[in-house]
């Protein structure tokens, strides 16, 4: 076993584990730091593939900013573990997990197989350590892409104003 | 490292987030389990983007990013919201526009 293939397996095992604990905790909170500790393995993933930029944008904009809105709305609403009650049946749940177990095989199925025909396949496997520059991804991002890269930014604009619009309102009523 | 390795854990990730969806009945979680399945998606892009061995698949990681953050950003402003009003976020209590 070479470095690459121990750290695949490391990285790997802790993204999936956390996955796992993520939707297994009763507590929301346990639950978001679970999922920070699998965007963190997923960085490592992206680093071990040569994406240093797409890497340092997960930590950043994932691990920093997303979960950071999640965990201030969940201590903000102060929920514990009331919404667990009721929960599905058990019957319900099981034929849940099996339909994802089903959707598992195929998910692999579709990534062991069905990939040979298609032009990925066919590339030739790229050279050890190929790495991908920030360079190179902002020359794509500000040329073929830029149309969307601007798109984007109108995105971004619309959820700011939805969600002024959304807290807003409330604040209006009870006044 | 081959690419199926890869996308057999993106596969596996996506899963978990498509079980977590399935089995729990909290909107935060329900959340988080959508921002999985965006990240096992973000794997596969990056891995393929390396197979063929140029950027455009990083270039669509960074707007899926993009996506997910705006996403997030209106899903808890709405679950804020739908709190303040019904005192749960319990998707099967929450269930007045299901007719």
């Amino acid at each position: 076993m070479n470095p690459e293939q121990i750290l695949f397996i490391l990285f790997g095992a802790v993204s999936l584990i956390g996955a796992i604990a993520v939707i297994s905790f009763r507590h929301p909170i346990y639950s978001a730091l679970s999922l920070i500790v699998t965007f963190f393995a997923q960085a490592g993933l992206f680093v071990l593939l040569g994406a240093h930029f797409v890497a340092a944008a997960q930590v950043i904009v994932y691990a920093g900013a997303i979960m950071v809105l999640f965990l201030f709305v969940i201590m903000l609403l102060n929920l514990g573990t009331l919404s667990v009650k009721g929960a599905m049946g058990r019957k319900l749940k099981g034929l849940a997990i099996i339909l994802g177990i089903l959707f598992a095989a195929e998910g692999i199925y579709i990534a062991v197989n069905a990939l040979n025909d298609t032009a990925v396949a066919s590339a030739e496997p790229a050279t050890e350590s190929v790495t991908t520059t920030t360079y190179q991804i902002g020359e794509l991002l500000f040329s073929k892409y830029l149309l969307p890269f601007e798109v984007t930014s109108l995105i971004l604009l619309a959820a700011l104003i939805g969600v002024i619009v959304l807290v807003k309102r409330e604040g209006q009523e009870e006044s | 490292m081959a690419l199926e390795y890869y996308l057999v854990l993106s596969a596996l990730l996506f899963t978990t987030g498509v079980i977590g969806v399935l089995i729990r009945r909290n909107a935060i979680i329900i959340f988080m389990c959508i921002e999985l399945m965006l990240n096992a998606a973000n794997l596969a892009f990056v891995a393929i983007s390396r197979s063929l061995g140029e950027a455009t698949g990083q270039v669509f990681v960074f707007f899926v990013m993009t996506v997910a953050a705006a996403e997030v950003a209106i899903g808890l402003a709405i679950i804020v919201s739908v709190f303040k009003h019904r005192q749960t976020i319990n998707v099967d209590e929450v269930n007045s526009l299901s007719g």
